[in-house]
Order: C-alpha cells, then structure tokens, then sequence
C-alpha cells in the first residue's frame, strides 16, 4: 500500500523531506501536537563540536570560556571517549534542529521525530518556556548581543570586557528571576531599547556639565532599614540584576552586559527545570510516529529494529550499583512516566484509580498527555504522576545520609505501600531547582557606612558553599559592586554558620 | 507548513577559532609551560608534530556557588534486598560520582589538542626570538614558477607560437582549406590552359578555392593558445644536521637541556629551509660513537675528553654518507668546554682543513650552569682554541649559553650568512 520512506541506511535531501512530511502527518493529526515552524539543518561532525561549545546556539558573542569547553570537547571526542548527540534542538521560532550528516536515514527519522515535533510541541506549549523565553526573539536577541559585546570591545577594551563576562559568568545560576510578576520577557524589544539608550545619551551628551562645580550634597536624614531596603529593592534574589539596577560604579556599556547575561542565563531556566518532562515528551513522541510509521508500512522491519536499538540504548537506566550508574536518566524516566500516564488513562488498575481518579480511564490519551505537558515541570510532574506501579518498576528506595549518624547511611522509604508518597516526594525534591541551587540573596547594603553589601545563604541540610569556589565568586561580585562584599551563611534558626569578607581587586589604571 | 531543509555542511568550519585563540591567549603562561615540557620530552625531529598537551585547571577555573557537605537525600533505581529502616556502611567515599565535563573539581588537568602551527608559535615563543627571526623561520618556503602545458586564455605576452600554428594547420587540413600551392597551381594551368570551355571550369573552381580559403581563416581565434605556468614549492635541497656533544661526567642535565634546544632550534630552522633533513648524532668521551637520539641526550657515559675523536668521527661519516656536493652539512657542537691540553692541536687541525672546509655553518655552544657566573672567570681551553681559530678567519659561530634565551643570538651569524648558503642550496 503506502511507499517506503527510504530504503537501507542512505538518504538524501529529497528522503529527508519525505521523512519530515511523514513525520509532520503523524505528529499534527494523529498526535495533534501544536509545534513552531521547523527549520532542519543538516551539520558535520565539526559544526557539531562549535554548537557544543556555544552551549547550542547558532551564534553567541565570543569569550575565552567557549574555547575552552571547544578545546575539551575536541579532545576528548577525537580520542573516542565522548560520542556527539544525534542532534541538538534550539527553542526558537521557527525551531532549528541539527542533524548529525553521520546519522542513517532510521536515525534521521528518530531525531526528526524527536526533536522537530517533540521538543518543538514542548517547547511551544510549556507554561515555563511560554512565561520566560521568547521564541521569535532569541535568534535577534543573540544577534544583538553579539554585536553589542564587539562593540563594547571595540570601545572599552578586549581585557575590561572579559572581565566583566568573567565576572557575569560566575554569578550566572544567580541572575534568574524564580517568580514570575515582571511583565514577560520580549527580547526583541530589549534590543531596541538598549539601541534607543545609547543613541539618546550620544545626543545629549555635552561636556559642559561635567565642568559645572557640584552643589554641595544636601545633608542625608538617616532613612529606616525598612525604608532603604525597599527602595534598593531588597531582598533580592537575582544578583544580576541587583548588580545591573544598584552597582554605584558601573558604567551603563557594563550594566548592559550584565542584562545580556542575565537574559541568557533566564532563557535557559526553563529547559533545567523540564529536563525529564522534555526528554520524556520527546522520547514518547518518536516512539509513536516511530511505531505509527511502521504499522503503516513506510518503515521496513530491519530499520524498525535498528530503531529499537537505538531507542533502547537511549532510555537505558543502570541500577544504582552498576558502573555506569550516574543518577536517574531524564530519557527513561520521562518515558516510562509518559507510557504509564497512557496505560492509566487506557487501562487503570484498581490502584491507579485510587491513586490517580483524574485521568484514570479516561481514554484520550493525548487529551491528558497534552495538558500534562503543557501545565508542570518535572517536580510537580513526578510529584503529581509517578505511579506505585513504576516505582516497583524501578524498584525505588530512598536513602538518608545523615554525616552525624554513626550507624551508615539510613534507607528511609522503599517501593512498598508505606513509603511510596515519601519515595515520590523526594524524587520530585530532587528534580526541583529550588533545592539544587544555593539560596543565595542580596539582604541589604551599608548605605550610610562603607557601603559593603551583605549577601545571606540559606542553608538547608547542613549544605554550605564550596569554599574556594564561594570566594572566588565573590571576589568577582566585589569587583562589579567595587566595595566589600560580605557573605553570611545562616542556618534555619538564624544562626551565623560562616561568614566571608571579600574587597574588590584594584582596576587596573592602564585602560581609561 | 514549510518546511525548511538546509544543508550547513558546506558552511565555513572553524567557528570557534576566535574563542580558542583567546582562550590559548588567556592560559598563554600555563600552555606555554606545557609545550616547554612536552618538547623536552620530545625528540628533536617531533618538535614541529602538534600535538596534546596538558595544562592545569587551577587558572582556567570558572567557579560557581556550589554547595557540598550536609544531609543528602537521595532516591535510586534497583533496590534488591533493603527494607525501611535498613543501615547501609558508608564506604570511604560517596558512592555516587559527579562530574560535569570541564567543571568542577573532578578534573585537576585539562588536557587538549594544540595544532602543528599553534605548538611551534609557542615553542618559538619560548626561546624567546626576536620578532623579526620568528618571521624568518616561520615562513614558508618560496614557490617557484614553472611550465605546464597550455591553455586557451592568457596574456598575449604567453602566446605559443608553435602550438597556435600546428593547431591551425590541423584545422586547415580538417576542414580541407586549400592550400597555396593549389590556388598557384591552379592559376598557372588557367594561364597555359587554351581550351574555353575546361578554362570555365577551371576558373569557377579557383574561385571556388578562393572563397573556401576566405571562409577558413589561416589562424582563427580558436587556435590559439597560451603558455600555462602552475606555481610550484621551489626545490630545495637536502641537509645534514650534525649534533656533536660532549657526554663526559662534567655535563649536567641542565646543560643538555640547552643544548638540546639549541638542537631542536636548528633543526626547526634547517627544517623550513631544506626538504629533507638528516640527523647524525655524534657522542665522544674520549672516543667518539654515532648513537641514536635517545643514546645521545639520555645514555650514561663516561671517560676523559677528546674533542677530536668527535671531529674525527665526523669528517668519516661526512666522507662515508655526505658529499658536500650533494649535502648541506650543517654542524653543532655543545660541549661545557674541557678538553684534554694534549688534543688540542689535533683539533684545530683537523676543523681548520677537514671540517669547516665541508661545512655550511659550524656552531659551537659552550654551556654552563644556571647563572653561570663561573664562565667569567677564564676561558676554557676549547674557547680559546676556538676563539684563536675564529681571529684567524675561521667562518665559526661560538656562543657561551647559560639561559634559554642566550641560545638565540647564535642563529644571528647563521641568518646573516642566508644569501650564500642559498646559493649554495639551489641546485
């Protein structure tokens, strides 16, 4: 009846087009995904190593720290120990998925599958990628800020630059905005705006006024600590933005990197927060149109098998005592959840139904599926939907390690009927960001003193910051804030547990 | 929807070059030491290999606010036998890894790739050279010009006569363009011809000639051709490398170190300059052996100090295995400058009538100790026989070296004497 797509491992550009058509059938009007329009490029093993480095993107401004990552990489892909993804996928609009050249025609169905209708429906309907990234934008954004960095070498300097993306870059995991109630992001935007600024302060610019003599300051009345710390905005958990609005001596070109590095940093949230739901999504999807364009005869049964190979080798979850045991995989996780949603929705046991009444036998698979993809991340996801039939699957535990506890590491919980709730709420703990960052927040700044900043941490669990690595990442937030900055551990109950002091370094005088 | 498809393959690689280049730029100090190190490692002829080299992280670093330490929570896959309230040992360590590529502190080195050019930039960096004979070496060889074959455009100053002729001969014949001689012919039987009606015809064929020869041009655009000239390495000629050294007791590691690089230096000038370079190297106590590379810089030795064992040895292999007719002799002698006081007439002789006669360049490297204050007090008794040597007009480059960077300005003599030695070179 229906054609092959392709036959054996070879393809060209016109079965390619095919496979993606095939593939566009089955995800919009069998799966009735909702996806941005695709954009497939095919890419070498080497383009593959420079979007590695460039942290996927097509284009990214320049800094030492991408050498570095491409150096790595290089090395150890061209001694073998590293393979190259199958693909990479960059939520834009539209959605650009890179294909690997080297990838057989079974591949490039499985990465088309998984990556331009997979991702790209997740990416679109996502609450955390609709609420903080913006699709049509980034591409421009990029752009921009690529041009904006050269500028600014160009202008200031290549050592005074790097020195404030060094110092950026250290301070990256803490210039994300957690809580939504700004107004949503629009790069584009941005872009004019940043453009519009500096325009406007070349117009007015007149050297006059810096020659007119200073009135003498008008004498300060001590404000309240309530009164400052709300005008400063605090407390504040973005310090780059905190930095951006507040630092007294940056200039407004330093300010601007800031923002692009902090609207990078916020664009990639998201994808840390949904690492399970979108692999998940990706991986379920490719294997229906995977399975769909079998049962329809355009897929032979040796390329359906090398596909099995493949997806097999890609869901694989070593048991915790295996070698190659390194955390739960995102990939078998995802879609053992994602399969189990649809074995409860089509055929619930006893258990589902009083463990999940919502969707239990409810029949519309993608109907819920859709919704599910569309309203959680993985925290709430795992939290909300890991059943007590895959966490025997798995065969779960929960292990406490108390350093104080003499007798060894306790197993709290176990996959039976008293410890699946505990097992499923520290799995979903462990996928939430809120506990793997360090909460870290700018609480108030010595306005009327020496004007040193004060940072709180808030452990939890006992787990303080890396020492060498805090003070260097502080001593980079004192160069940008150019006074002391002080960084205090404390506890829940308020206790002092450490407290670091770091000066800024003096610039050096050679770049005016 | 459209679908768009595009192919990237084609697409200019080497995006990242510019961040790889700041990122050598910024661990300059750090590779640097690394390419000191490799290159010591190294032998002489693997000193222009790119190759991998390993810096530390520490400078490199990109912190983060990590946290460590605390009660850790944590669920795993493929419990077998525990139940709730189990104790597990801890084991040492924690048994789960973490390590992220390049990140924190599961990586003390990091090791990468440094390509051909980068390696020797830095390793020329290294010996600290004048900008201007960094130029020198680095650059590469000269192209020459030379013939190859024809082609249908060019300027007319190229035009090939003889092939612009035979082709059009070979049209002319194709396309049967009469002749001259047959016009000739014909119009001479016209003239003695007497009958009317044969001279008719004979007469419509000449000018049945004619107009055919006015239609096949004798050369036509189509015939000609030009002289083709293709851009070719100049050849050049072949070198030999001697590398002469004392190995008696009295030289340290540090001395063999400097002359080891004096020796690759050479060698990386010899190297850009001559196609094919040969190695001898040449070891002498008291007696003289040709050993391999290895042998020479690492094999133990000892006994007195002859040089002319060494010179001796030398002029024989040169006699053996290197024509001077056919060879570049290229010769470096490192020695800390003992010699025995009965040898040294023996020496001189022979390197004022056997060697330097053969040689296009004889250095000799006096090496000492780190500081090397010593070396002011006296002259050691090969200097001086050298130093007597060179005043009598003896073409010798000698050089005292007790740092890296003193080994350079041997090599001036070698670059000023460039315009005889080339040629000499040219074949």
């Amino acid at each position: 009846m229906t054609e092959r797509l392709f036959e054996g491992a070879d393809w060209d550009f016109h079965t390619l087009q095919r496979i993606t058509d095939a593939c566009e059938e089955a995800a919009l009007k069998d799966l009735g995904l909702d996806v941005y329009p695709n954009q497939i490029e095919v890419i070498t093993a080497e383009q593959m190593l420079d979007a590695y480095s460039s942290v996927g993107m097509p284009l990214f401004y320049k800094h030492w720290s991408f050498g570095k990552h491409f150096a790595y990489h290089e090395a150890s892909y061209r001694k073998g120990l590293m393979g190259l993804a199958y693909e990479i996928v960059i939520n834009s609009s539209p959605c650009i998925s890179y294909l690997m050249e080297e990838n057989t025609a079974t591949m490039q169905t499985l990465v088309i599958a998984h990556a331009a209708f997979g991702h790209n429906h997740f990416f679109k309907n996502n609450y955390l990628f609709k609420q903080w990234t913006d699709a049509e934008g980034i591409l421009d954004y990029l752009d921009f800020a690529k041009n904006y960095v050269m500028q600014c070498e160009e202008r200031y300097g290549r050592t005074e630059v790097e020195r404030t993306l060094d110092a950026a870059h250290a301070l990256m995991s803490h210039g994300i905005d957690r809580y939504p109630g700004k107004k949503q992001l629009d790069l584009r935007e941005e872009e004019k705006r940043a453009g519009r600024r500096r325009q406007h302060e070349e117009e007015v610019f007149n050297d006059l006024w810096r020659t007119v003599p200073k009135g003498a300051s008008k004498a300060r009345t001590a404000i309240s600590l309530e009164r400052r710390r709300k005008l400063l905005g605090l407390p504040q958990e973005n310090l780059l933005y905190f930095l951006e609005k507040s630092a007294p001596r940056l200039a407004p070109w330093q300010r601007e990197l800031l923002r692009i590095v902090r609207h990078i940093a916020q664009y990639f949230y998201p994808q840390s927060q949904t690492k399970v739901m979108n692999e998940g999504t990706a991986t379920y999807v490719h294997y229906r149109i995977m399975t769909q364009l079998h049962q329809q005869g355009r897929i032979s049964d040796g390329n359906f098998l090398e596909f099995l190979g493949s997806h097999t080798n890609v869901v694989f979850q070593p048991e915790f005592d295996d070698q190659r045991f390194s955390g739960f995989n995102p990939y078998a996780l995802g879609f053992a959840m994602m399969q189990d949603i649809e074995r409860i929705v089509t055929s619930p046991s006893d258990e589902d139904r009083e463990w999940f009444p919502d969707i239990a036998g409810k029949n519309d698979v993608m109907g819920v599926l859709r919704d599910v993809w569309a309203n959680y991340r993985d925290e709430s996801f795992i939290g909300q939907f890991l059943s007590p039939k895959l966490m025997r699957h798995f065969r779960m535990f929960h292990l406490h390690d108390d350093p104080e506890e003499r007798a060894g590491i306790r197993v709290d919980a176990i996959h039976d009927e008293r410890g699946f709730r505990r097992v499923r709420r520290e799995l979903a703990r462990q996928h939430d960001v809120g506990y793997i960052d360090a909460n870290i927040e700018v609480v108030d700044v010595d306005l009327s003193g020496d004007r040193r900043l004060i940072l709180h941490h808030r452990v939890i669990k006992g787990s303080q910051l890396n020492e060498t690595d805090a003070k260097r990442v502080l001593q980079h937030l004192a160069d940008l804030w150019t006074y002391d900055v002080a960084l205090i551990e404390v506890d829940g109950s308020d206790k002092v547990l450490r407290e670091y002091v770091v000066s800024p370094r003096p610039i050096p005088a050679a770049v005016a | 929807m459209a679908i768009h498809i595009i192919d990237r393959r084609l697409n200019p690689g080497g995006k990242s070059l510019e961040n790889r280049q700041r990122f050598l730029r910024r661990a300059k100090s750090l590779v640097q030491g690394a390419v000191k190190k490799t290159s010591q490692e190294r032998d002489i002829k693997d000193v222009l290999e790119g190759g991998e080299v390993t810096i530390p992280l520490d400078g490199m670093h990109e912190p983060r606010f990590r946290r460590e330490g605390g009660t850790r929570d944590m669920v795993l896959p493929g419990n077998k036998k525990f139940i709730e309230g189990d104790y597990l040992q801890r084991s040492g360590q924690g048994s789960a890894k973490d390590s992220g590529p390049g990140e924190g502190d599961s990586e003390d080195a990091f090791r990468f790739v440094l390509s051909r050019d980068e390696f020797v930039d830095l390793f020329l960096d290294d010996l600290e050279l004048p900008d201007l004979a960094k130029r020198k070496i680095a650059q590469t060889e000269s192209e020459g010009i030379q013939r190859a074959g024809y082609t249908t455009s060019g300027s007319p100053a190229n035009i090939s006569v003889s092939r612009t002729v035979k082709l059009a001969l070979a049209r002319r014949i194709a396309l049967k363009r009469p002749s001259k001689e047959e016009i000739d012919e014909l119009e001479a039987a016209i003239a003695a011809c007497t009958d009317e009606d044969e001279r008719v015809e004979l007469v419509a064929l000449l000018e049945k000639l004619k107009a055919k020869s006015r239609r096949i041009p004798f050369i036509d655009p189509l015939d000609i051709r030009y002289r083709r000239y293709e851009k070719v390495p100049r050849p050049v000629a072949q070198a030999v490398m001697f590398c002469l050294m004392d190995v008696s007791g009295s030289m340290s590691e540090h001395m063999k170190d400097l002359a080891k690089r004096f020796y690759m230096l050479l060698y990386v000038f010899l190297k850009r300059r001559y196609k094919h370079v040969e190695i001898v190297f040449i070891r002498h106590t008291d007696r003289a052996e040709e050993v391999d590379e290895q042998t020479f810089f690492y094999g133990p030795a000892s006994g007195g100090t002859l040089v002319s064992s060494a010179l001796q040895a030398m002029y024989e292999i040169v006699r053996e295995r290197f024509d001077p007719s056919d060879w570049n002799i290229y010769a470096a002698q490192a020695s800390d400058g003992d010699n025995s006081y009965s040898d040294g007439e023996l020496t001189g002789m022979l390197l004022t009538d056997k060697i330097l006669p053969t040689c296009q360049f004889f250095a000799y490297l006096e090496v000492g100790e780190s500081g090397g204050s010593a070396f002011d007090l006296s002259d050691s008794s090969l200097w001086t026989l050298y130093d007597r040597l060179r005043n009598s007009g003896a073409p010798l480059s000698m050089r005292k070296v007790s740092e890296r960077s003193e080994i350079f300005p041997v090599f001036h003599d070698l670059f000023q004497r460039r315009e005889t030695a080339q040629e000499k070179a040219a074949p």
